[in-house]
């Protein structure tokens, strides 16, 4: 818990007030993402013998994840990048991989380890991957596209996951495979402070070592559940900050001879709102928790998104609402937290705890 | 810290409430919706017998108003089943409710032991609270009119109460006894009222009128009336302070409210869950599957709403189970038990209205069980609170508002 309180320090001192500038400039300050790194959460989740100091907690993965996106969700997934890349092979890898990828991913320094998740559909689910791999007597050889692969242009190494026998596996590929295109940096609806492109892969080959869990693959269940929960953690910090904000708004602007807060209409709404942050916050507590427990976790963690997705929705909605025509100028965070907050569906497949 | 784990004292409980809510209520249900005011005796004297083998739902000592005290997870994960069998026979339990529950917020620990004791003695006992005035709802108990007066060593009691949730069966149908909000001084406001403990064969207390409702019909909605009707002195819960005028009386009753609330939250999720349960099921004898774990923009209307009415559930019970949590932890949890109360009222509301709404022709019909469960359901967002008190509460803490600058 000592490890959540200095996320929470560093939400607010450090994240918070940079979070404008970066969103407006669409960069995240060098030093900012590798003082995340420093807190060592995604550090914290390995173990020893793989180069991190901890063991794998879902649990502390969301409590940290809430307190991150408090501050600011783009710097948030930045500093989880290299977790989406390593606690995949941790969870699936074979011992020989462990060994040889995860130490160089979660060295000293912040390093872009990227996973590549995400298809341009519109009916994109990590169950219906439509990236492939096929394989082939030399290994496998993949196929399709990816997009908001975040640091795709400074990648160290990729771990892309495709479709292998409509089973969803996962591939560590070196940037300078031939066959793999980085595309330009996308512009995106939110977490503009975040480099994103997309990656397309064109008949790009790789050995058999390179699939995560060697021969028999890995099942991907529990990394889809875990992603879930991390990006349905990040509603409920994002959802949290909104909140937090409007609340206070309302009790200082005065209309009609006081607060607004003392209005019913907007006391009403907050109300729903605290509500709302807190239930859903206990289902990603739980989804992480039975993750943490060896328990089937999936529906959990789904329904946990899901309910994730309408509460980050309706929340920033609302404080946006609260804020009246305030809310709409960038000068005042929820117009962000509202344009973050619809991306909280789609962002599966790019944090995990 | 963090732990979803349920204790293995309540898993045992869960197997044998279930049954009797399959086997006990389940069957009558439509018998008791139809026959309006006909009192359950099968359900009540069975649960007795269950409950006296239980010793109560708190376990042992339940009733000494000592440690152990209730179990109130427990208690909640009892009632959440029971409300799943039948709502309108779970509020016909003689488990000690609402009275109870005012008893336990408000009474000494003699006064505890007195009445609380009753509910395991040889024969059922209702014991219900009376609150509600004709002329005011959710402004009570400060607006009271219902007067307490000492007359020597006796409370004399003149006045109307009205929607005593099991009112009737408290005091005629059984030995119980009835919590009742009165004001020792009507010119104090909210600072005059107290509970008083008024029991079956009382003179001078007299049931009017049983109120005609949507649904929880196995439960009878009560009018009593007070015509100079005397009480031992010592019938006033907790310490009497009749010479000043403080809030204690009007602040048990808030306590009762903590203390109730995440209790009509689980009622509601009980309704809830049958109705989503009864959907799926019916679904399922079609071979018609629910897929998890795909976007929404591939999910079928059907899938899509059954989805999202289990995150509504689940994320409703979460809450409840927080706020019980928190009682047992001994927190204060006022905040949370309006949320739950909250969350839970709106959710069985909306859970069994679409629930009919998908089942069409089926869920219309009083061939099947959840038209009944529609009516049912939305009790829960009236009583103990309604959902605008509620968020009235809840947006008072969050704001830290008196009820002057928020109202």
């Amino acid at each position: 818990m000592m490890l959540i309180d200095s996320v929470r320090r560093f939400a607010e001192n450090e994240l918070r007030p940079m979070a404008h500038d970066a969103d407006e400039n669409r960069e995240l300050p060098a030093q900012l993402v590798e003082k995340g790194w420093q807190l060592g959460i995604v550090q914290a989740s390995i173990p020893e013998q793989y180069g991190g100091f901890g063991e794998r907690s879902a649990v502390t993965g969301v409590l940290a994840a809430e307190e991150l996106a408090w501050g600011d969700l783009a710097a948030a997934i930045a500093i989880m990048t290299p977790g989406l890349y390593v606690l995949p092979i941790l969870l699936g890898g074979t011992e020989k991989q462990k060994e040889s990828l995860i130490s160089t991913a979660i060295g000293s320094n912040w390093k872009p380890f990227v996973s590549a998740i995400i298809e341009p559909q519109f009916d994109f689910s990590p169950l219906k991957m439509q990236t492939t791999a096929i394989r082939t007597d030399q290994g496998y050889t993949l196929q399709g596209k990816k997009v908001m692969v975040p640091f795709a242009e400074k990648a160290e190494s990729f771990l892309v996951f495709a479709n292998l026998d409509e089973t969803l596996q996962a591939f560590v590929i070196s940037p300078e495979n031939k066959g793999l295109k980085i595309g330009e940096r996308e512009a995106l609806l939110g977490i503009q402070a975040l480099p994103t492109f997309e990656l397309s892969l064109n008949a790009v080959s790789v050995p058999f070592e390179a699939r995560i869990g060697g021969e028999d693959g890995f099942d991907a269940q529990n990394i889809i559940s875990a992603s879930n929960v991390a990006i349905a953690a990040l509603g409920v910090g994002l959802s949290r900050a909104a909140y937090e904000f409007a609340l206070d708004y309302a009790k200082e602007r005065e209309a009609f001879g006081g607060p607004i807060a003392q209005k019913q209409s907007i006391a009403f709404m907050l109300a729903e709102m605290a509500t709302e942050i807190e239930a859903i916050r206990l289902m990603v507590w739980e989804a992480a928790w039975m993750l943490d427990n060896s328990k089937d976790a999936f529906q959990a963690a789904y329904l946990a998104l899901t309910g994730a997705s309408d509460m980050a929705m309706m929340v920033t909605d609302r404080a946006v609402q609260i804020l009246g025509g305030h809310g709409y100028i960038r000068d005042y965070p929820v117009e962000r937290w509202m344009r973050n907050g619809r991306g909280i569906p789609n962002f599966l497949g790019m944090a995990i705890v | 810290m963090i732990n979803f784990e349920t204790p293995n004292s309540i898993k045992d409980m869960v197997t044998m409430v279930q049954s009797v809510a399959e086997n006990m209520m389940r069957p009558v249900s439509r018998y008791y919706d139809d026959q309006e005011h006909e009192v359950p005796w099968d359900y009540i004297n069975f649960m007795h017998n269950a409950l006296k083998q239980m010793e109560g739902v708190g376990g042992p000592n339940d009733s000494s108003g000592e440690a152990p005290k209730i179990q109130y997870q427990r208690l909640a994960v009892m009632i959440e089943i029971l409300s799943w069998g039948d709502t309108g026979l779970y509020l016909s339990t003689p488990v000690g409710l609402l009275g109870a529950a005012a008893v336990r917020a408000t009474g000494t620990d003699e006064q505890k032991k007195r009445f609380l004791s009753r509910i395991l003695a040889d024969k059922p006992v209702i014991d219900a609270m009376a609150m509600t005035e004709a002329h005011a709802g959710s402004e009570m108990p400060a607006q009271t009119r219902t007067t307490a007066v000492l007359d020597g060593d006796e409370w004399v009691l003149n006045g109307e109460k009205i929607f005593v949730t099991g009112g009737h069966k408290a005091l005629v149908d059984t030995d119980g006894f009835v919590v009742v909000w009165a004001t020792i001084d009507p010119s104090a406001g909210r600072a005059g009222v107290r509970p008083f403990v008024v029991e079956a064969g009382t003179p001078g207390c007299k049931v009017t009128k049983l109120e005609k409702k949507l649904g929880i019909r196995a439960s009878d909605t009560a009018s009593i009336v007070f015509q100079d009707c005397r009480i031992p002195f010592d019938n006033i819960l907790g310490n009497p302070e009749i010479k000043q005028k403080t809030t204690k009386g009007f602040k048990g009753a808030m306590a009762t409210f903590d203390a109730s609330r995440p209790f009509v939250a689980a009622s509601a999720l009980g309704i809830a869950r049958a109705a989503l349960e009864f959907l799926k099921d019916k679904l399922a004898e079609e071979n018609i599957e629910i897929r998890y774990g795909l976007s929404r923009a591939l999910l079928t209307n059907m899938e899509s709403e059954i989805i999202d009415m289990e995150v509504m559930l689940r994320s409703a019970w979460l809450l409840t189970l927080k706020s019980v949590w928190m009682m047992d932890e001994g927190i204060a949890n006022t905040t949370e038990a309006s949320m739950a109360k909250i969350r839970a009222g709106d959710v069985v509301v909306k859970i069994t209205q679409k629930t009919l709404e998908l089942l069409g022709p089926l869920g219309y019909s009083k061939e099947h069980l959840p038209e009944k469960w529609f009516r049912d359901a939305k009790i829960n967002d009236l009583y103990e609170g309604t959902g605008q008190i509620n968020r009235l509460i809840v947006a008072r803490r969050i704001l830290g508002y008196s009820r002057h600058e928020l109202s």
